[in-house]
């Protein structure tokens, strides 16, 4: 029989893939209730602890026909429970998110009436965003507006977290046990910070309380369940579901079964204590689980296929929990349901041996199986990869739905060491929600916002003024003309881009204080090393290794901006930069001659031509060196991450026409990756051009490859897509994802949406429905270019 | 010194691995099908898009030389003047103008050729020399860049038609690693009239070529009208067999009209309308007669 998912499997995944995404008000209305009656009374940590217990106690449990690993954050699939403490939606928006057509959350009225007449009285003006844009500065509100960046606490909560190991070897009473031991060690004496511990690891500690009234109650559901159960097969299921329960969450996991299953109750305690960024992925889960499998596969009670499907359980819960819903800007960098709950597999193991196991293997047939855009799965290659796993990886991606992306397991490790890591943290770590790099298990390292590149060099031709907006956002340092050489336009970028920077900092440093004041993750905190050694919440610099990041959008664009000029204007000659701007200013109408010049007789970065990449590499140094290593509030370094998520589309639309022949509004180029259509010499320049970039001393870079599928067909194609991703990791690329589908495919998607909603493709970072996309998007994806090769 | 139309990266249809290719200007062939009309003079051409064109004149303006002229609203270009600066090709309002053919010397091309290096050396690739036809074009300056390739350690492919003087072979050998070798159509009449030359010469210097060591792969571009037949097919097989050839592959490439659209551009007519590919399963069919033949690594693709 061919290989597939059994009918369990199909049934659950139906049920995922077709559940309309539905707003799930019960969390809202008990926190709402609940600190409208506390607040007050206890201390802020405390309160986050008591209230996620008492959401656990009262929640609508939800255990499905057929399901295997139990648990969801709202009262069934697909249903998402909003956070109000974080971000209280106004009654438009409740109408908003529902009505709108793509990345939807149905509203019921009764859901209306609750937020306009419970939530909405309670939280107005008490949420963290009125918290935080009451304290940012004019000349931020006036960037924030004009998409100069993004800040990514607007309406979510830090997170960007990755689970380590003790995710799936301790049990909650044993961390109710080290909270025990930190509490007594606490120096009252001494300590001015005696109290404050002190109230973080009661919270936590009630936290932890909470995970185990979850389990508790799912438990007596399961056994209730099985006594009314009439098919005996299913009875038996649910008795051992309620047999796992008696172990996990409050004890660590015995076997293969309960390690899988107290990692789900770690991930949705995460998620539902705050709305985290990133979800709380499970780290290097082939590594962890291959204990499990190999003493089951021993003890008899496991084999390969229970194995699998209880991985495809797991990886319909991840479809279940759509992010919680965004609006406004949020939405805008972040258009997509997925939460960014990442499958990381391969890799080497703590001690540098080869990661790669039999459950490694089980996880990409899982993958190839499920074909879900959430988890987004990814695969970590590393020197010691064996050719078979990596291409077996290849075969899977070349189905073309974009996964699994392809990671670099010796550059990841060489920026954690860069970064103040240990040797052996760093082997733990690897990358998470798009393509950032980070200590599993030890680290919070919080993405703060996208930088608007290409729009700072575009205040820079201005004066410091941004015609689409019509402020003066940057500073008054000449206009385009006034520049008689490259380096004093080179020297006025500097200087707006450090303007800029600033800013945006100093807007991060409050946030990252406000949240360290009055929003604790407790158990977050719980499950991250040292937080609890440190009596210190997550969001407070608990961890033991605290990093922040500005992610940097649009390098393709504005190295070709400067290359354009830097050729045309200063070096040939062939127009003067008043001729330019004024072509920019019509949007290159009627200034054919200028437009071919610069949109196709430039030098470009993504082809190997050293003209245009030496441009990328100064832009990329700058960049870097103006964030890199400033401290952050809570004790921790800044870094960059070069990624765009969707927000390419966003930055490009608030920006005119610029300087390489991209016509206002058209999106900015991705991640790395070359402007749209700029690179021409195939992917080998692309990855060479890429690779001139120090990923090492980033914490994250993003390439999108597209392929047509007769360029990796047969035994010959694997071989060459795998030589692509080996040679440009053996020149430290960080990563590289394909989207292996013809362009004709595309144009006939957009055309006929309905028959074509299966079609997946990788926007960046993550993989869509390409149904889900808007128009802009799609025709990116379309015109990325496309590498056919006859 | 001669002159190079394309050089194509990620080359993965012309040799074995990943491969960058390099297309030299001037053949001493003219197949009817040929796909790169742009390689068959020696001598370079400016290659124009009438559709595109706007007549605007922005060439002739900006020509320093003044070798374009509008005539009767369309630019002609007088070779003798043109040096080939490409400031008409920069300049053009509506992108319809096209340099081809470009020096490089032997430095220049070395450096350009270096850079995949690291994707030759993951995937046994290497360079691929096409055209045209580099045995035809100047020998000492591709001996020079054979040197160069094999001082970087870089291996070498010719793609050959066969049509030039066997010393040629002899010179380069040394520094070839392996040799994709047309061999389009038995029948010396039926070459002539499709190739422009008769066939003699193409396959006495195949036989050398692999008495004296050569490594080989046999490459038949397949065209249903002229060579798409058993009968062409068996020819090919026997000479194999009675010379005893030493063939490392057999590639059966099927005719494609891709590069009908360049004829025009390069002021030409296409006299290939009427020829097709032979279906699927008469591909099939071919290779499978060569793989009876012993001929097992045959393939139907490069």
């Amino acid at each position: 029989m061919a290989r597939g998912m059994n009918e369990r499997i199909q049934k659950l995944r139906d049920i995922s893939v077709n559940t309309p995404v539905h707003i799930d008000m019960e969390r809202a209305l008990i926190e709402t209730k609940f600190y409208e009656e506390n607040d007050g009374k206890y201390s802020i940590p405390v309160m986050r602890g008591m209230f996620l217990k008492k959401y656990f106690s009262e929640k609508t449990l939800y255990l499905g026909d057929g399901e295997l690993i139990i648990g969801e954050k709202g009262c069934d699939p697909q249903a998402s429970p909003t956070f109000p403490e974080l971000c209280c939606h106004s009654e438009k928006d409740m109408v908003v998110m529902s009505e709108r057509k793509l990345v939807s959350f149905h509203t019921t009225e009764e859901d209306r009436k609750i937020q306009e007449f419970e939530v909405i009285p309670y939280w107005q003006g008490r949420t963290m965003r009125d918290k935080i844009l009451s304290e940012m500065t004019p000349e931020w509100h006036e960037c924030y507006a004009a998409g100069m960046f993004t800040e990514f606490m607007e309406q979510r909560g830090p997170g960007h977290t990755c689970g380590g190991e003790q995710i799936f070897t301790t049990g909650y009473m044993d961390y109710k046990e080290e909270i025990k031991k930190a509490l007594e060690a606490i120096d009252y004496m001494n300590d001015p910070d005696a109290i404050a511990k002190q109230e973080e690891l009661k919270g936590m500690d009630i936290a932890c309380d909470a995970v185990i009234i979850l389990g508790e109650r799912y438990h007596e559901l399961a056994l209730e369940m099985a006594e009314k159960e009439k098919d005996p097969k299913r009875r038996a299921e649910l008795k051992q579901i309620a047999a796992n329960l008696e172990v996990v969450p409050k004890y660590a996991p015995k076997t293969y079964w309960q390690a899988i299953q107290q990692y789900w109750f770690t991930h949705l305690a995460v998620t539902t204590e705050l709305n985290p960024w990133d979800a709380l992925s499970p780290g290097r889960m082939d590594q962890h689980l291959i204990k499990f499998y190999e003493a089951d596969t021993e003890a008899g009670i496991l084999d390969d296929e229970k194995a699998l499907e209880l991985l495809e359980c797991l990886w319909v819960k991840f479809y279940n929990q759509p992010a919680p819903v965004k609006v406004g800007i949020t939405l805008k960098e972040s258009a997509t349901y997925t939460d960014f709950a990442n499958i990381n597999t391969g890799g080497v193991t703590p001690d540098g041996k080869d990661g790669v196991n039999p459950v490694s293997y089980l996880i990409l047939d899982c993958m190839d199986e499920m074909k879900l855009v959430q988890p987004n799965s990814n695969v970590t290659i590393s020197k010691k990869t064996p050719a078979k796993f990596l291409k077996r990886a290849c075969e899977i991606s070349r189905k073309g739905w974009g996964q699994p992306a392809f990671y670099n397991t010796e550059a990841q490790i060489m920026e954690l060491i860069n970064a103040g890591k240990s040797l052996e943290d760093a082997r733990r770590g690897g990358s998470s929600g798009c393509v950032e790099t980070g200590a599993w298990g030890s680290e919070a390292y919080i993405l703060t916002g996208y930088m608007n590149i290409p729009k700072i060099f575009q205040l820079t031709l201005y004066n410091g003024f941004d015609p689409i907006s019509g402020k003066q956002l940057g500073l008054p340092l000449g206009y385009a003309r006034n520049f008689k050489t490259y380096d004093e336009l080179w020297n006025a970028f500097k200087k707006q881009l450090e303007y800029i920077i600033d800013i945006k900092i100093r807007g991060n440093n409050v946030i990252e204080k406000l949240y360290a004041e009055y929003m604790p993750a407790p158990i977050l905190s719980v499950v991250t090393n040292d937080c609890i050694k440190n009596g210190k919440d997550y969001n407070a610099g608990g961890s033991r290794y605290n990093t922040r990041y500005i992610q940097g959008v649009g390098i393709g664009t504005i190295t070709d901006c400067l290359a354009a000029i830097k050729y045309n204007v200063y070096d040939e000659k062939n127009f003067t930069m008043e001729e330019l701007i004024e072509a920019m200013d019509n949007d290159f109408e009627g200034y054919d001659t200028i437009y071919n010049l610069v949109h196709d007789h430039s030098p470009k970065y993504g082809n190997d031509d050293d003209y245009a990449d030496s441009i990328m590499q100064d832009v990329f140094a700058l960049y870097r060196d103006t964030i890199t290593g400033r401290p952050t509030m809570t004790g921790g370094k800044y870094g960059v991450d070069m990624l765009p998520t969707t927000c390419h589309v966003y930055f490009g639309d608030v920006i005119g026409a610029t300087a390489n022949g991209r016509k206002a509004h058209k999106p900015v180029s991705e991640g790395i990756s070359p402007e749209k259509s700029a690179d021409t010499h195939g992917p080998t320049a692309v990855i060479k051009s890429c690779a001139k970039m120090d990923h090492l001393s980033t914490a994250g870079t993003l390439l999108n490859q597209k392929f047509t599928p007769d360029v990796v067909a047969g035994e010959e194609g694997l071989n060459n897509m795998a030589t692509l991703i080996r040679s440009y990791f053996a020149m430290d690329g960080h990563h590289i994802q394909f989207n292996v589908i013809d362009k004709q495919t595309l144009i006939e998607a957009q055309k006929h949406p309905d028959e074509y909603k299966d079609l997946i493709v990788r926007v960046a970072g993550y993989s869509d429905f390409f149904r889900n996309l808007d128009k802009p998007l799609q025709d990116e994806i379309i015109n990325r270019t496309e590498q056919s090769f006859c | 010194m001669p002159l190079v139309t394309n050089i194509q990266k990620f080359s993965i249809h012309d040799g074995d691995g990943v491969r960058t290719t390099v297309f030299f200007k001037g053949c001493p062939l003219k197949c009817v099908w040929c796909h790169n009309p742009e390689t068959q003079r020696f001598y370079a051409e400016m290659m124009l898009d009438e559709d595109k064109c706007v007549h605007c004149g922005m060439c002739e303006q900006v020509c320093p030389e003044g070798a374009v002229s509008m005539v009767e609203g369309r630019p002609e270009l007088d070779q003798n003047k043109c040096i080939h600066c490409g400031k008409c090709e920069k300049f053009c309002t509506a992108v319809c103008r096209e340099n081809v053919g470009k020096k490089y010397t032997v430095k220049e091309l070395t450096k350009e050729l270096v850079k995949d290096r690291m994707f030759y050396e993951d995937s046994g690739g290497g360079v691929t020399f096409s055209g045209g036809e580099v045995m035809a074009v100047d020998m000492d300056f591709i001996l020079a860049m054979a040197k160069s390739l094999d001082r970087e350690d870089i291996t070498l492919t010719i793609d050959t038609c066969g049509y030039t003087d066997y010393e040629n072979f002899v010179k380069i050998l040394p520094y070839v690693n392996t040799f994709l070798y047309d061999v389009k159509v038995m029948d010396p009449e039926l070459h002539k009239k499709y190739i422009g030359v008769d066939n003699k010469l193409i396959l006495e210097n195949l036989k050398r070529l692999s008495d004296d060591g050569g490594r080989i792969y046999i490459r038949i571009p397949t065209v249903k009208e002229v060579n798409g037949n058993d009968a062409n097919m068996q020819a090919t097989i026997d000479f194999l067999n009675e010379n005893r050839i030493r063939v490392a592959q057999v590639n059966l490439l099927p005719y494609h009209d891709t590069g009908s659209g360049k004829y025009r551009r390069i002021g030409k007519e296409y006299e290939g309308t009427e020829l097709h590919a032979p279906d699927k399963d008469e591909m099939e069919h071919f290779k499978q007669m060569f793989i009876d033949a012993g001929y097992t690594n045959t393939k139907i693709g490069g």
